[in-house]
């Protein structure tokens, strides 16, 4: 577990260096992930230390969420002021993209199928 | 002399020790009633945890920075666990790359409307620059969008409170949505979760199936590198 977990704080260190050294976009943990996932690529695979606790981590997902939503009490006011926009925007927006994802994809995947038959 | 009960107050109410401990059994307690509702998308367990924990902390007058101080222990792990899904990702290469064309116009198609849709409807309601700049990342987990909404001028903590309340919105409404698509493959069911409500709708679809939950991971990691790249670039333009 120690290992994987330096693992992934290397990775996630050396995302950040990068991404603050070159004054990039993307957050140091996303450049991270695509270093680990160069690494994992060139070793063949994690080993069962690295996907042992990244399951772990990734199962417990939803908790690791809850210390940032509770922000929404320092908010509360914006919040109050602008909550019709912000409650339209939010629903509205992700069904729009749930349905333009399922949709998208599956109208892709039926003409690959189809060209096939 | 204070009364040992309100000194011992004083010492808990400074101490990290309370905000993390809170944090852990808020989280338990959200997830044993999410699973007593027969995993119900209602039931969220982030929802129930965050809703107990504002009322908890407003009824006892701590601020949130307090609070935020233990449970930053918790919020930490939010970077390792995006470098985490690196391995998913690496797991599901062979899949992915048979649905490569899905994959790929799904990603693009859902990044671009959760972002654009996001910011349109917040203008034409008319919400403040600054909101709607928070709003555009919404659909990112939670560390990537901070990011984002910092580089193109929104509040970053607010941010992390629309991306999790879109995460809630995305997992409670999900399967509503695809039953009344007819879209049954689990991987685009999973796919399109994790583009609308990356983490949330990750965990979420981690619990329906082992598919669908690595497609959701694979969508979250993807539209969060790809929502890195293209929003700084597109609200240059807006």
């Amino acid at each position: 577990m120690i290992a994987a977990l330096s693992t992934l704080l290397l990775c996630q260190l050396i995302g950040e260096i990068v991404a603050r050294g070159l004054n990039l976009p993307v957050p140091g943990p996303v450049l991270g992930m695509l270093l680990l996932f160069v690494v994992l690529v060139f070793r063949g695979g994690p080993d069962d230390d690295l996907q042992t606790t990244s399951q772990g981590l990734l199962q417990h997902l939803s908790l690791l969420f809850v210390p940032a939503g509770t922000g929404i009490m320092v908010h509360l006011h914006r919040v109050a002021d602008e909550w019709p926009a912000l409650l339209a925007s939010l629903l509205i927006s992700t069904l729009a993209t749930l349905v333009v994802t399922a949709l998208v994809m599956k109208l892709c995947q039926r003409q690959a199928t189809g060209e096939v038959r | 002399m204070t009364p040992p009960l309100a000194e011992l107050w004083v010492y808990l109410s400074t101490s990290p020790l309370l905000g993390l401990t809170l944090t852990l059994f808020a989280y338990q307690g959200a997830f044993w009633l999410y699973r007593r509702s027969g995993m119900n998308p209602l039931a969220n367990p982030v929802l129930i945890a965050v809703t107990f924990l504002v009322a908890l902390l407003t009824l006892t007058g701590t601020s949130y920075q307090t609070y935020f101080d233990g449970a930053q222990f918790v919020h930490f792990l939010l970077g390792p666990a995006t470098v985490a899904l690196a391995i998913p990702l690496y797991t599901q290469m062979r899949r992915v790359r048979a649905m490569l064309w899905p994959v790929a116009a799904g990603l693009l198609a859902g990044s671009l409307t959760a972002a654009l849709s996001a910011i349109a409807i917040a203008r034409l309601l008319g919400a403040s620059l600054p909101t709607q700049l928070s709003l555009a990342p919404k659909s990112v987990t939670t560390p990537i969008a901070m990011g984002v909404a910092e580089r193109i001028g929104g509040i970053p903590s607010l941010t992390a409170v629309l991306v999790i309340t879109t995460g809630i919105l995305g997992a409670v409404s999900a399967r509503w949505v695809f039953d009344h698509l007819q879209v049954r493959d689990p991987a685009i069911r999973g796919f399109a979760i994790g583009v609308a409500s990356h983490g949330i709708g990750t965990a979420r679809a981690f619990q329906v199936s082992e598919q669908s939950g690595a497609f959701a991971a694979l969508a979250m990691g993807l539209n969060g590198a790809l929502t890195a790249l293209l929003l700084p670039a597109l609200v240059g333009w807006l």
